[in-house]
């Protein structure tokens, strides 16, 4: 499920997690970041999370339109950039902005694939203002079953 | 009466600001369920104020907006398809839910309120009472 990447791992689960985090170079919490990793506050914040087939970035850049966003990937690093236009108000006239929280201009983030992605199997798709990329991970790096004889 | 617009006015436009005092900040109670703070934005024109929240991952079926007295709350839960078997490897985003209230004053017409969502920004209009709108008093010399 998608709510298993908002767990921030107990302290058990770190150490038994943290020989494969850190071969991987994504990065987790406790883990050393990776040379990518972006400060916090960064636009958009990125979830990331791998099951035995893919490796699944879910990228939160709500108010985009989907042919806007660039999705490269390139010598094993995923970009995500783009860029979010300023609200348009409509032709009314601003008397008083009270909040401007929200991200405007061009936006880019990386982030470092682990060595067994497969770079040929890259899909993406953007739902509710969330950005979901799919990469692939090669055969020889899923799970496989030996029989014992 | 223009001493009470006055007065509202100035109510209103504190109250609005005090809400927004902080970038989107992570709140937990014990036992409740994470959440975290919306980026606003908070626009006033002189036929109201428009309000819009990022808030990425909500679908319109899991957004609420609840309107109780002059407090305005808007909550959304995060939906987003993911594989069954994912373990999560990194996480900016650590509460799968938004919430965030804020103060409403006297001259907002909160009848008239309309809300839009879409790619996971909602907007809000929120407009003025007729009477409340901006009038250009005449300065007579003399």
């Amino acid at each position: 499920m998608f709510d298993t990447t908002f767990h921030r791992p107990g302290l058990l689960e770190q150490l038994s997690q943290l020989q494969q985090v850190l071969s991987r170079s994504l990065g987790a919490d406790g883990a050393p970041d990776g040379i990518r990793a972006a400060a916090a506050g960064a636009f958009p914040p990125i979830n990331v999370g791998r099951t035995e087939r893919a490796i699944e970035v879910y990228a939160f850049a709500p108010g985009l339109a989907a042919q806007s966003i660039d999705v490269t990937v390139e010598r094993g690093v995923l970009r995500i950039s783009g860029e979010r236009q300023p609200t348009e108000r409509g032709g009314q006239e601003a008397v008083q902005v009270y909040a401007a929280e929200r991200w405007q201009g061009r936006f880019s983030r990386a982030i470092t694939l682990p060595d067994d992605a497969d770079t040929g199997s890259v899909e993406a798709s953007y739902r509710d203002g969330v950005l979901r990329v799919s990469v692939g991970l090669r055969e020889a790096a899923r799970p496989q079953r030996i029989n014992v004889q | 009466m223009s001493q009470q617009t006055q007065l509202t006015r100035s109510e209103g436009q504190r109250d609005v600001a005090a809400a927004t005092d902080a970038a989107p900040r992570r709140r937990q109670a014990p036992g409740a369920q994470a959440m975290v703070q919306p980026a606003v934005e908070i626009v006033e024109d002189g036929a109201g104020i428009s309000l819009l929240a990022d808030m990425p991952g909500v679908p319109r079926e899991k957004l609420d907006i609840q309107l109780d007295g002059e407090t305005l709350v808007i909550d959304g839960e995060v939906a987003v398809a993911g594989p069954e078997d994912m373990r999560g490897l990194w996480a900016e985003v650590s509460a799968p839910r938004y919430r965030r209230a804020f103060t409403l004053s006297r001259e907002l017409d909160v009848a008239r309120i309309e809300a839009a969502m879409k790619d996971g920004v909602l907007t809000l209009r929120i407009p003025k009472q007729a009477h409340a709108q901006p009038r250009r008093i005449a300065v007579s010399t003399g």
